[in-house]
């Protein structure tokens, strides 16, 4: 007899949060960054997008909520395909976090910041303030809903910068670079609340510990495709691989006995 | 709001006048200014009387005299040129202390000095008892056009992270034994200086791409809508009307 499994009906579920097929992108100048990457982010996954510095990694989360358009290739959302006609709601949908908090907090209060996405939405009083406050509670900084964001410690306003995308309730949540500038308290914390969240999520970064902490699934940019596509811990194991494509492990860094919390 | 974080011209207080809606008092302190501005010349007591009716202002929002006058320091590089216009106009002259002085030089000087402290005095109370953040919103509410309202909303959040970005810059160049001496290093500090408009010109287009990532198509969203009652404007005009009264004596007397 065959033993009936729950867990095997991947081919049911809806569209996947993101997917990704032939995207292929060059600048103006004519220098090529994208050559043809295909992969898919099901809902519900952490997957960590890795590769060397000129990889090609902003220009592909820029694809994402179509900013960067017009390339070969298509990028899906929830079932939604990015392009002009429903900007505004791939842009609700896909929430990036950007590297410099001080890039994305262009409010004169963090309760404004947090509020901005979704009254751009059309989200108006009572209903808007509860999102800020629901956005700011889920990152542990509801204290400093009147603050500045220039008054607040840098990893502070990483955290308001994950929770003005939060408010917008997105399908996928985009990090560029989580970890960068943090030291290692504010880094764990960070850790702490992107384990606690429930949304699907890519994370963009060369902190190869913290995506395998974080992150079961691993895709490996490297000059414009992708060249890996696996579990974290065996990608980052593989040291052929990670030497191919300019992935470095931290000194004294084992992959194979470092326990993981997700 | 953020106690110990507001601006320098800000006074912290719970007064009537800190409680009235930003666009009440930005309408009253514009209208006090025309009405004073407008005012004849000779009517010397009623400038008299218009500072009497500010420093009853300064009273109602617990702004003492001499954090107001501390503030007004800021009008003598302007006012400078007046002080000039006793020596050098044309026209009647009288002696002063043995100094022979025009007197449409000074009646000008007074004009000026007169019209132009009254005008600071009353900006220095509404910035005294209005919050930067305040202002922006009761301008907004004025109906100011949003791309000047948003002008001066990202002048306020980034001035900070610029002049930062400025300071780390001076102490690279310090660290690496520069030092500003006379004018063969002005070189080096126009070049420090384009490099800082590139720095910022950059960080505007990140900025621009974040805005544009969640939503922004032109527009600030209307976050907090301010609203004032009768009660509320009839309070804060209370000022200019009672200004405009004697500026009409001014004209008949």
């Amino acid at each position: 007899m065959v033993p009936v499994t729950d867990a095997v009906t991947p081919s049911v579920t809806p569209s996947p949060s993101l997917e990704v097929a032939g995207l292929a992108f060059a600048y103006p100048d004519g220098h090529q960054a994208l050559f043809g990457v295909d992969f898919s982010v099901a809902r519900g996954e952490r997957v960590a997008l890795l590769g060397p510095n000129g990889a090609g990694k902003t220009t592909l989360v820029l694809h994402l909520n179509g900013i960067l358009t017009g390339g070969a290739g298509t990028v899906t959302v929830a079932g939604l395909p990015v392009g002009k006609q429903h900007m505004a709601e791939i842009r609700r949908k896909v929430g990036i976090v950007f590297q410099d908090p001080d890039d994305q907090l262009f409010m004169p209060t963090v309760r404004e910041d947090v509020a901005f996405g979704p009254a751009a939405a059309g989200l108006k009083g009572a209903a808007l303030e509860a999102r800020v406050d629901h956005a700011l509670e889920q990152v542990g900084m509801a204290e400093f809903k009147n603050r500045p964001p220039h008054h607040l410690s840098f990893g502070q306003r990483r955290r308001v910068a994950v929770a003005t995308v939060l408010a917008m309730e997105p399908e996928i949540l985009v990090l560029d670079e989580p970890s960068s500038n943090l030291d290692p308290a504010s880094r764990r914390e960070l850790a702490d609340i992107l384990r606690s969240l429930d949304v699907t999520a890519l994370m963009v970064t060369h902190d190869l510990p913290y995506a395998l902490e974080l992150c079961p699934r691993a895709l490996i940019l490297s000059e414009g495709v992708i060249a890996a596509d696996g579990r974290t811990g065996d990608l980052l194991a593989d040291d052929a691989l990670m030497r191919a494509h300019r992935l470095e492990l931290p000194f004294g860094f084992d992959p194979r006995s470092a326990t993981m919390g997700a | 709001m953020g106690a110990g974080h507001a601006h320098r011209l800000y006074r912290h207080g719970h007064s009537p006048v800190h409680g009235l809606p930003p666009h009440t008092k930005l309408a009253a302190v514009f209208a006090f200014v025309v009405v004073v501005v407008s005012t004849p010349r000779e009517a010397m007591w009623a400038f008299g009387l218009y500072a009497v009716l500010l420093a009853l202002v300064a009273r109602h929002a617990r702004v003492p005299a001499g954090f107001l006058l501390k503030r007004l320091l800021i009008e003598v590089p302007f006012v400078a040129f007046a002080v000039l216009m006793p020596f050098v106009a044309e026209g009647e002259q009288v002696d002063v202390l043995g100094l022979s002085l025009s007197v449409n030089g000074l009646w000008g000087a007074w004009n000026v000095l007169a019209k132009g402290t009254l005008g600071v005095a009353a900006s220095v109370l509404l910035a005294s008892t209005t919050e930067l953040r305040e202002l922006l919103l009761g301008l907004q509410r004025l109906r100011l056009p949003p791309l000047l309202v948003q002008i001066a909303s990202f002048m306020i959040r980034y001035g900070d992270v610029i002049a930062d970005e400025m300071r780390r810059m001076r102490i690279a160049r310090e660290s690496r034994g520069f030092e500003a001496r006379g004018v063969r290093h002005w070189g080096v500090l126009a070049k420090s200086a384009g490099a800082l408009f590139i720095r910022s010109y950059e960080r505007g287009e990140r900025v621009h791409l974040a805005m544009i990532s969640r939503g922004y198509a032109g527009s600030m969203p209307v976050i907090d809508e301010v609203t004032a009652s009768r009660a509320q404007w009839s309070y804060a005009l209370t000022l200019p009307f009672v200004a405009l009264l004697v500026c009409v004596l001014g004209w008949s007397l």
